[in-house]
């Protein structure tokens, strides 16, 4: 299934988005996670099945002013 | 300080941004005495995982964050921003910005209130990048905004205080609100200068990030909030337009 993680297209086997971010690399760490633009609680991961096209952005921790 | 209820031990608050590197950032903090950084959010890569190594920094530092939202443009990016914020840096603290203008970072103030009602209604406690319209302060303290963010000048320009007189009309009219200014600071002397107006407080980032010596600096600026913080207490004494001599003129010998 053809997603778009943090603006580029990526391939991923696993449909739940939990499943989904482990395959893609994200396996711990402080990140935060929106699909489609709406944001997903950690918590509500497991929950969330993912389709054709969908947009994740997965965000952590950044210098600011 | 009292800020939401949390008493903060310095009227300094200091971005983490732009300097030339982590251990310089971590020295400035140390030296700038601040209890409070402010952080963001960016996209994270699986590969380089650059977001993590910076959040152990910010951890090791033992101050309280402030998360921003920098860089959105709509209600909805800053709302969901804020949200990412709360579940990873684990706070309800938010630096609100709503940018309206992409040359000068104003705030978009209209965005601003709508975000910042959403948010203060879920629970968040914002701190609200503003101008110094006492309008849009109104609106944003009715949101539920217990701090305001005025800007000095527009952010990153270390021009100072561009609007002096509507500082001064801010503090008249919100007594009782901490008011810090945020953004437009470039040298110790702006910092001095808003806390001799009886700001609150200043957040200072590129002025300390990009000078020369940034440990030097946020020391600088560190003595600069103290001095001007006193100067208020002390109550300055009110300018006139004419001289006034200092020296008594009764007792002038007639030497003419």
């Amino acid at each position: 299934m053809k997603i778009t993680l943090n603006g580029v297209e990526r391939e991923v086997s696993e449909n739940l988005l939990d499943q989904a971010l482990r395959e893609l690399g994200y396996c711990d760490g402080a990140i935060a996670t929106a699909v489609n633009g709406e944001f997903i609680p950690k918590t509500q991961r497991l929950d969330i099945v993912l389709s054709e096209g969908d947009r994740i952005e997965v965000v952590a921790p950044m210098q600011g002013g | 300080m009292l800020v939401y209820d949390t008493q903060l031990s310095s009227r300094l608050l200091l971005g983490t941004s732009r300097y030339p590197s982590p251990a310089v950032l971590t020295e400035a903090v140390k030296a700038s005495g601040t209890g409070v950084v402010t952080v963001s959010l960016r996209r994270e890569s699986s590969n380089e995982r650059s977001g993590q190594g910076f959040f152990s920094i910010i951890r090791s530092l033992g101050v309280r964050v402030l998360p921003n939202t920098a860089g959105c443009h709509s209600v909805k990016e800053a709302v969901t921003t804020a949200h990412m914020a709360r579940e990873v840096f684990g706070t309800s603290w938010i630096k609100l910005e709503v940018i309206g203008d992409r040359t000068t970072l104003q705030p978009d103030v209209f965005g601003l209130v709508e975000a910042a009602k959403i948010l203060c209604d879920d629970g968040f406690q914002v701190f609200p990048y503003t101008t110094e319209d006492l309008v849009v302060a109104d609106k944003l303290l009715d949101a539920g905004c217990r701090v305001l963010m005025p800007w000095g000048a527009p952010i990153g320009s270390g021009q100072g205080l561009n609007n002096v007189p509507g500082l001064r009309a801010m503090r008249a009219r919100f007594a009782e609100v901490p008011l810090i200014v945020d953004a437009g600071i470039g040298v110790p002397s702006h910092a001095a200068r808003a806390l001799e107006l009886g700001m609150d407080g200043v957040l200072i980032n590129t002025a300390v990030a990009r000078a020369g010596d940034p440990v030097g600096m946020a020391r600088a600026f560190a003595d600069a909030v103290k001095a001007g913080r006193s100067a208020f207490i002390a109550q300055p004494m009110l300018p006139s337009d004419v001289a006034i001599p200092s020296t008594p003129e009764i007792g002038l010998a007639h030497l003419v």
